[in-house]
């Protein structure tokens, strides 16, 4: 299928990032890419089920947070080495969207945006009034680093952000080997009209549940990287608000293209970044941002610099 | 568990309907958007907050209160006109989908700069009555909150009224049935289009005007109030205005009591918990009726 680059495109712009830590001027800018490719795996996943198979999940953040305190409930008050909490997060978000995908996806049309909107405003207050497990609206203290597994360097920035990196490369490599497969192109064919994808012989409620649970097992990964570089986690950080701003980072960066994740985890990790002491604007300029890209190229940034760059090759040649 | 008092629950049943026709006004207008649109609106929240934060603000520069109040309407109609103008009209495409989407930005940019412009600290004006209760045998209840169902019953009214006996109701019903064969009979569906928003603008800006002087409103619980609306929408059927209506006073009825008999700390894990059983055990809603899809 033409427009998806091959595995080894892909790794060699990893093996580009992974420069990343050794230009840092210094530990912030080396935190920031932590965050950076945390956010391009989240969108990864989401940009999965929603720009490919058009179903959009309003739940994300919550699986995110799912995973970060299976993980960091089961390090910080059971003793739990890191490297077993990872099980745990990706199978808690795997679970929890099974058993929300599986009633929404059955029915056509948008039921899945819906029941994750309510999933996640349940799981909102769960977080913060689960007090003596999660430790409530406080937060969620004494989370260990990976260090207990790995030895120290791993806690520091240089290290982190080497986990932060293999996290986002699984997962643009996974959304990358699925869309190459037959399950890609059942895919593509279920956005386009799941009924005459249903009629084509595919079996569309069974597809959608199972994409829908490995993007939330995606998210929860995501969610045991930052609860580990943390070794924190606060109820706000997993809310209905991140979730909604992940599906417009989604559609900033380009709705259903494989590069997208990247644009669009960079607007929204460095949006507030980049406003510094003006951060009160920074609802203003993303949510002014995803209507302005929406109106101008509906397929995202991605598909914009695509058009640039044709129009650049063809006026070269 | 408190022991069974029919007074209080009276009471908290009164209380949970008021809470229940503001979603029904929010819910209304999520469905007036759904029907000509086709989308989710995210923005309806927000506007609902906008309109209390407005007359909050106008309230607290002295204006009267009806003034602070009709300013604060006709501002927020406004903007919904606005957001459909600058935002859903000039999609190429306007799937949806992409709808949607628009109107998470719209959302998320009007949240920002109401927090820039008013603040974040909660605000709030006093009722038409004041703190007044008004008593009913044993029962009391404010009277505000008799306002409150009065206010969503009134909009109802109004909105029968144009629907079913004026020309622009008859030109918006039939632009929501077919836009394709609407526009052919010359009637101008974008306009109707943008009228619709206004008139969700308004169903949104009277629930905020009323809810205000009960619960005071800041900046960021237009998102929840969102929520709230949409769970009513969903109850009642979201392509049926009257089935939201409904919706909103069953959700906020059926809130007061768990929170009443369980615990107040799980209380909208409570009204999503029920929003989730009814969307999967009746997708189409309490009211709403199954509709073939055509390929």
């Amino acid at each position: 299928m033409s427009g998806l680059p091959r595995l080894r495109s892909l790794a060699a712009v990893f093996a580009l990032l992974g420069l990343w830590p050794f230009f840092s001027p210094n530990d912030y800018i080396a935190l920031l890419g932590v965050g950076l490719l945390v956010n391009v795996g989240l969108i990864a996943g989401l940009n999965l089920i929603a720009g490919y198979c058009g179903q959009v999940s309003l739940c994300h953040a919550a699986f995110f947070g799912l995973g970060a305190y299976a993980s960091g409930v089961l390090c910080a008050r059971l003793g739990v080495p890191p490297v077993l909490g990872l099980p745990a997060a990706l199978f808690l978000a795997g679970a929890a969207a099974l058993a929300i995908g599986l009633p929404s996806l059955r029915l056509h049309g948008h039921y899945l945006a819906m029941a994750t909107l309510g999933f996640n405003a349940i799981l909102s207050v769960l977080f913060s009034e689960l007090v003596s497990v999660t430790g409530g609206p406080n937060g969620l203290l004494g989370v260990p680093g990976f260090s207990r597994t790995f030895g120290a360097w791993i806690d520091t920035p240089f290290g982190q952000f080497f986990v932060a990196w293999i996290y986002a490369f699984v997962c643009m490599a996974i959304v990358l080997r699925l869309l190459r497969s037959r399950a890609g192109r059942a895919m593509r064919a279920v956005a386009f009209s799941e009924l005459a994808a249903g009629a084509m012989g595919t079996d569309t409620a069974r597809l959608k549940v199972t994409i829908f649970v490995l993007t939330a097992m995606m998210a929860g990964g995501g969610g045991w990287v930052y609860v580990h570089v943390n070794q924190f986690a606060s109820p706000e950080t997993f809310g209905f608000l991140r979730s909604v701003l992940l599906v417009a980072a989604v559609a900033i960066g380009g709705w259903g293209r494989f590069w997208g994740p990247v644009p669009g985890a960079l607007v929204l990790t460095l949006t507030p970044e980049l406003l510094g002491r003006l951060h009160d604007f920074e609802m203003i300029v993303f949510g002014g941002a995803l209507v302005a890209v929406l109106l101008v190229y509906p397929g995202g940034i991605s598909a914009g610099l695509a058009a640039l760059g044709r129009r650049f090759v063809r006026s070269g040649t | 568990m408190p022991a069974f008092d029919a007074t209080a629950l009276i009471q908290v049943l009164i209380g949970g309907i008021g809470n229940g026709a503001v979603y029904g006004l929010v819910g209304l207008g999520f469905s007036l958007i759904y029907r000509s649109t086709g989308a989710v609106n995210f923005a309806q929240g927000e506007w609902v907050m906008l309109a209390g934060m407005a007359a909050a603000a106008g309230f607290t520069a002295r204006w009267p209160l009806p003034v602070a109040a009709a300013a604060a309407l006709v501002l927020v109609a406004a903007v919904g006109v606005l957001s459909y103008q600058i935002g859903v009209r000039r999609l190429r495409d306007p799937a949806p989908l992409l709808v949607t989407m628009v109107s998470i930005g719209i959302a998320i940019f009007t949240k920002g700069v109401v927090m820039v412009t008013l603040g974040k600290n909660p605000n709030g004006y006093p009722g038409v009555f004041g703190d007044a209760l008004v008593r009913m045998g044993a029962v009391s209840v404010p009277a505000q909150t008799l306002i409150v169902i009065a206010a969503c019953l009134a909009f109802v009214a109004a909105l029968h009224l144009l629907f079913a006996r004026s020309r622009i109701g008859l030109a918006l019903r039939a632009s929501a049935a077919d836009a394709d064969a609407a526009a052919l009979v010359g009637i101008p569906v974008r306009r109707m289009v943008m009228f619709s928003f206004a008139l969700a603008a308004a169903a949104g800006a009277v629930a905020g005007l009323v809810v205000t002087p009960l619960t005071l409103i800041s900046y960021d619980q237009g998102t929840m109030l969102g929520f709230k609306g949409f769970s009513a929408a969903m109850l009642g059927g979201i392509a049926s205005p009257l089935g939201a209506v409904a919706g909103g006073i069953v959700l906020g009825a059926l809130e007061a009591v768990s929170s009443y008999q369980i615990s107040s700390r799980f209380k909208d894990a409570v009204a999503f918990i029920l929003f989730l059983l009814v969307l999967f055990a009746r997708p189409h809603g309490l009211f709403g009726r199954r509709t073939g899809e055509r390929v």
